[in-house]
């Protein structure tokens, strides 16, 4: 087939607007990234090139300097990064657990607390406590208050992902299968973890990466909940929040002013920090698009 | 109809649900609860826990952090400001990916639509702490691109940070940049369910691509844009912290152009410590903004039974 990469909208517009489309998106595209592209080239500039003609696409020198300070903090940054890694990886592991589970019980048809369940689930959709209230709480009642489990345990779960994974559950898992386990003498919980989760790894990946992404870009909680006497429970995004407002953060923090004799390169080490804070996300991210498109249309069609 | 007997297997079930359903009462129901607070001068008593505080501690109000709200000619700014972004992020977020989407499915090659959709999509993955870095290298006063660009070209400097006037502008290109990908990958998958020979027939009967879109792309979408839309008004007064909190580095002089309700509830909270007041505003959003979800639920059922949150 010669067609084979061509849609079939081929037959559907000339191929002059086509080429007008393909230059048109290339440059939509090339827009969209140009942002993400200058910072990562700002951290690679020079001070001096920045005092000089300031952010630029185009710095008249280039220098590693802020990677320089961010090796020589890396005692602070490592940590900060390590506990964002931390959090991301036990955070996805708790939402998944919470989510599937209970998808799971709301997918039996023949559950007998099925409806109070789904009422349980749909109500904070539509109505909640508001800040105030769980904030006195989560810090008054749980004792969350610096502790990393503020930056856990709040955003673990989701009714909108338990929603989507019911709904995948019942679509793939015919209920032909539960009956069969049944007759073996399998229980409910038996047959969650040898018969639904083995047989639901796509959905588990999707949910499990879009957790694992809020995650790591949590800061929210963070902010809410940790004290500026707690710098070692900050994550990475919540430094760079930090050092956004103050840069004299990094100067001050007594983990690193110590051991830096250097001199801080503070506009490029920001942009370092941002980079280096992407940088995961640049990486992985084209590699599960796939996924993630396919999470977007299970949220977007239901069925 | 007779009751179903408890089986042995709702015992299994039920277990494997307790952890979530934990989950469920710690941060969603208890604090529920928490509402009274916007009737009180809630203050936790030293030593007597947080329970016996929330409903024996401080004075009962009634509607006085109410009657606060509505005669505070901040929170009618406040109001005005969520209200007007969230109208007009409502038309863009339709139109601007709708069109587009439509426009990328007559591309002909699969691979350069993927590759845009994959670049596209990038923004909804950065952290508002992150893309508030990235607008500060276009803004920032004194080494910022856009006043670099204004300077070389013989006009003054603009302190971006502390001039009102500009900022629906900024927030609304920087809202539509962030979630215009997301929206697109969305309305693609809606226009390439649509059935081929529709189009087959159409481009016999010698329909231009114009007529093609207008009498059957748009119809065809017009039900998933409403229900949309309408899902969309019932969070007419939520916005996104993020957003209007950190993409505007909280600059003071801006606030008259940026405040939502969301940036009030949190500053009420943690920069006044005046918990009935943040409550207080938190239950107004919450209950009309329920009001409003239910109403555009019963509606979007109307229209299509299939559709809808409940």
């Amino acid at each position: 087939m010669k067609h084979r990469n061509l849609s079939r909208s081929w037959h559907l517009v000339k191929p002059g607007t086509n080429a007008l489309l393909s230059v048109m998106f290339a440059l939509l595209g090339l827009l969209t990234f140009l942002p993400v592209l200058l910072v990562i080239i700002i951290s690679f500039s020079s001070d001096s090139s920045i005092a000089e003609n300031g952010y630029s696409f185009f710095p008249s020198s280039w220098s590693l300097d802020a990677y320089r300070y961010v090796w020589k903090s890396i005692d602070y940054i490592g940590h900060s990064f390590l506990l964002s890694i931390v959090v991301m990886v036990l955070g996805t592991l708790l939402s998944l657990w919470l989510i599937s589970t209970m998808a799971y019980v709301l997918s039996r048809r023949d559950f007998k607390l099925k409806k109070i369940y789904t009422a349980l689930i749909l109500i904070p959709m539509f109505f909640g406590g508001g800040l105030a209230a769980s904030y006195v709480v989560n810090t008054q009642l749980f004792g969350l208050k610096n502790s990393i489990f503020a930056l856990l345990l709040p955003p673990a779960c989701s009714s909108w992902y338990i929603i989507i994974m019911r709904t995948y559950f019942r679509k793939n898992i015919p209920v032909e299968l539960y009956d069969a386990a049944e007759m073996d003498g399998a229980g409910p919980v038996r047959i969650f973890f040898r018969i639904v989760l083995p047989l639901s790894k796509p959905i588990l990946i999707t949910v499990g990466l879009f957790q694992a992404f809020a995650y790591w870009n949590s800061w929210y909680y963070a902010m809410l909940y940790i004290s500026p006497n707690h710098k070692e429970l900050y994550p990475l995004q919540y430094v760079l929040y930090s050092i956004q407002r103050n840069i004299e953060f990094m100067a001050t923090n007594e983990n690193i002013s110590g051991a830096v004799v250097m001199e801080l390169p503070a506009e490029t080490f920001r942009m370092a920090m941002v980079a280096l804070t992407i940088a995961p996300i640049l990486v992985t991210y084209p590699f599960f698009r796939k996924f993630f498109v396919k999470g977007i249309l299970t949220g977007a069609i239901k069925e | 109809m007779k009751k179903k007997k408890w089986k042995r297997s709702d015992s299994g079930l039920t277990l494997l649900s307790l952890p979530t359903l934990m989950w469920y009462l710690a941060f969603c129901y208890l604090p529920m609860f928490g509402i009274v607070i916007a009737f009180k001068q809630y203050r936790l008593i030293p030593g007597k826990g947080f329970i016996y505080s929330l409903f024996m501690g401080g004075k009962w109000i009634g509607f006085e952090n109410f009657r606060f709200l509505f005669l505070n000619p901040q929170m009618a700014m406040v109001v005005r400001n969520t209200l007007f972004y969230n109208i007009l992020f409502l038309i863009i977020d339709t139109l601007l990916p709708v069109a587009l989407a439509i426009l990328l499915s007559y591309l002909y090659s699969e691979q350069q639509k993927g590759i845009f959709q994959t670049v596209s999509m990038l923004p909804h993955f950065l952290s508002w702490v992150i893309v508030s870095y990235l607008l500060f290298a276009f803004l920032s006063t004194d080494r910022g691109l856009l006043n670099s660009l204004i300077v070389r070209s013989g006009g003054t400097a603009v302190k971006w940070y502390q001039e009102p006037s500009v900022w629906p502008r900024i927030l609304l290109i920087t809202h539509t940049w962030k979630a215009y990908g997301y929206a697109i990958v969305m309305y693609s998958a809606y226009i390439t369910a649509i059935d081929p020979t529709l189009y087959d027939s159409a481009l016999v009967d010698g329909a231009s691509v114009w007529q093609r879109v207008r009498y059957i792309t748009l119809p065809l979408l017009r039900p998933v844009i409403i229900v949309l839309l309408l899902l969309n008004l019932g969070h007419i007064l939520n916005t996104d912290f993020g957003l209007f909190y950190q993409v505007t580095r909280n600059s003071g002089s801006i606030l008259s152009a940026t405040e939502t309700i969301d940036v009030y509830i949190y500053k009420a909270l943690l920069e006044q410590t005046n918990y009935g007041y943040s409550a207080a505003a938190s239950l107004l959003q919450n209950g009309i903004g329920c009001f409003l979800l239910l109403a555009s639920n019963y509606i979007v059922k109307k229209i299509d039974p299939e559709e809808g949150i409940l």
